[in-house]
């Protein structure tokens, strides 16, 4: 197993959750703070292995919770619940294709708050919501899906330049060319 | 579809979040700060980058101007001094008087300035993290302010940092008093600082519910702490009143309240405690008879 892409992974959920709190700044234009971590999860779904995406959901959720007022491990399991329905359909997926990124995106970034609220709920905590919510949500959803194409497009040019491929042998065969003996 | 290993991980993903929402309160507080300790270079790294561009704005500042700005704060320090001698002189006073007349005596409070390290990045929670901990005394329920006005209080702490639950947050209530109005014996009304559930895009504004029915708030008039509850001082500032509605079928008043802090850039506040360091227990600055 590539050990280096999962840490990669990781690395970037660090970065993520820190760049959502360090720098909310944007915040007041939006009105509103978007997720990183939900396209992070459909690049993981899509592209790794399911120890990914398990372990991101895992490290992932713990992180922003720590960070947040969130009841510590809320956000696990709808990051869980995303990376397994799109893991377990990708083979239906086409998961190149700019389009489908961007509405993969989208789904994940409108779930996983729904999802995450539902637990906070669940749990008997009382978030701060109202109708501001809802533009808040639309807020979250369109951003995340219009970043995760562009995520794809990071990880892939991150994975070409520090991932090993195999150089392409220069030779002078061309099937096309063969000479064929025998019996035809 | 799913093979053996993959259930093993899933089962063991969902039991271990399980656990940690049947943990006690304490412990999954400490659990929390422990992983947040993985951000602690990265709020350094951004630390220091705050603090390399500042120094590189000082140095671009021409002498001229800091020399007329050194002048300015100067004087503004010596009349500060002035009036600090005075209100050392009335608290000097009012101590004795307290004495005089039986009753108990003010804690004095001490300022810690601190550095807001990170906002909450979930949306349905005001909360920031500050670079004070307990290695500096702060402890939780510290109320925490900025020049302008009351922030919130401390509700988690590390070591090196701690959770800061602002106004505007479901979870924080504050006792508050609007004086003379003129409507009650004392001329001063009292309610309860709640968040703005209502409206949770509006950051800068909080809701005052239980004033009376027949309350003669006005617009303009300035929201204090009640100094009831036992976290928070008496007197603190906390907004001017915006606009008010009847609610309950006319039986109470709200108001919303525009806070004197702004919330959206808050980057230094300062942490209140006893001079003593104690716990805060009971009503520091509030008269109460033994």
């Amino acid at each position: 197993m590539n050990w280096l892409n999962p840490i990669l992974i990781l690395l970037a959920a660090l970065l993520a959750v820190f760049f959502e709190s360090a720098f909310a700044g944007y915040s007041n234009l939006l009105l509103a703070k978007v997720d990183l971590l939900p396209m992070l999860m459909v690049y993981a779904a899509l592209t790794h292995g399911l120890f990914t995406v398990v372990t991101l959901a895992f490290a992932g959720g713990l992180l922003f919770d720590s960070l947040s007022a969130n009841p510590f491990g809320a956000s696990v399991l709808p990051l869980l619940v995303i990376g397994l329905f799109i893991y377990y359909n990708r083979g239906l997926l086409l998961r190149q294709n700019t389009n489908a990124q961007f509405f993969f995106g989208l789904f994940a970034s409108a779930a996983a708050p729904l999802m995450t609220l539902l637990v906070i709920l669940a749990l008997g905590e009382s978030p701060l919501l109202g109708w501001g919510s809802i533009w808040q949500w639309i807020a979250m959803t369109v951003v995340g899906g219009m970043l995760t194409p562009m995520c794809f497009r990071f990880f892939d040019r991150v994975k070409r330049s520090l991932n090993y491929e195999p150089v392409a042998e220069q030779n002078s065969f061309h099937p096309d060319r063969e000479i064929k003996r025998g019996r035809y | 579809m799913f093979k053996r290993p993959h259930y093993i991980a899933l089962v063991a993903v969902i039991l271990l979040v399980l656990i940690l929402f049947r943990l006690p309160a304490e412990t999954v507080s400490r659990f929390k700060l422990a992983v947040g300790g993985f951000f602690l270079p990265l709020f350094g790294l951004a630390g220091s980058t705050q603090q390399l561009v500042a120094k590189t704005g000082n140095a671009i500042v021409p002498r001229g101007d800091l020399v007329r700005q050194n002048e300015v704060l100067r004087r503004e320090n010596q009349q500060l001094k002035i009036l600090a001698q005075q209100s050392q002189e009335a608290s000097r006073e009012n101590a004795q008087l307290r004495q005089l007349i039986g009753w108990q005596k003010t804690v004095p409070w001490k300022l810690k300035l601190a550095h807001v390290i990170a906002h909450d990045p979930a949306n349905w929670w005001r909360t920031v993290q500050i670079d004070a901990g307990t290695r500096d005394g702060v402890q939780v329920n510290f109320p925490v302010l900025t020049v302008e006005g009351l922030v919130g209080r401390v509700s988690s702490v590390s070591s090196t940092r701690s959770q800061v639950i602002l106004l505007g947050d479901a979870q924080l209530r504050v006792g508050a008093v609007i004086s003379d109005t003129g409507t009650s014996a004392h001329g001063r009304e009292t309610g309860v600082v709640t968040a703005n559930a209502s409206a949770p895009l509006e950051n800068n504004m909080v809701t005052l519910s239980y004033l009376s029915g027949t309350s003669s708030v006005k617009p303009g008039q300035t929201v204090t702490t009640s100094g009831e509850g036992g976290v928070f001082p008496r007197g603190i500032p906390i907004g001017k009143i915006f606009d008010l509605r009847k609610v309950d079928y006319g039986l109470s008043t709200e108001a919303r309240v525009a806070l004197f802090a702004s919330m959206n850039s808050i980057e230094e506040v300062w942490v209140m405690f006893p001079e003593n360091n104690a716990a805060v227990s009971g009503t520091p600055s509030s008269a109460i008879k033994k």
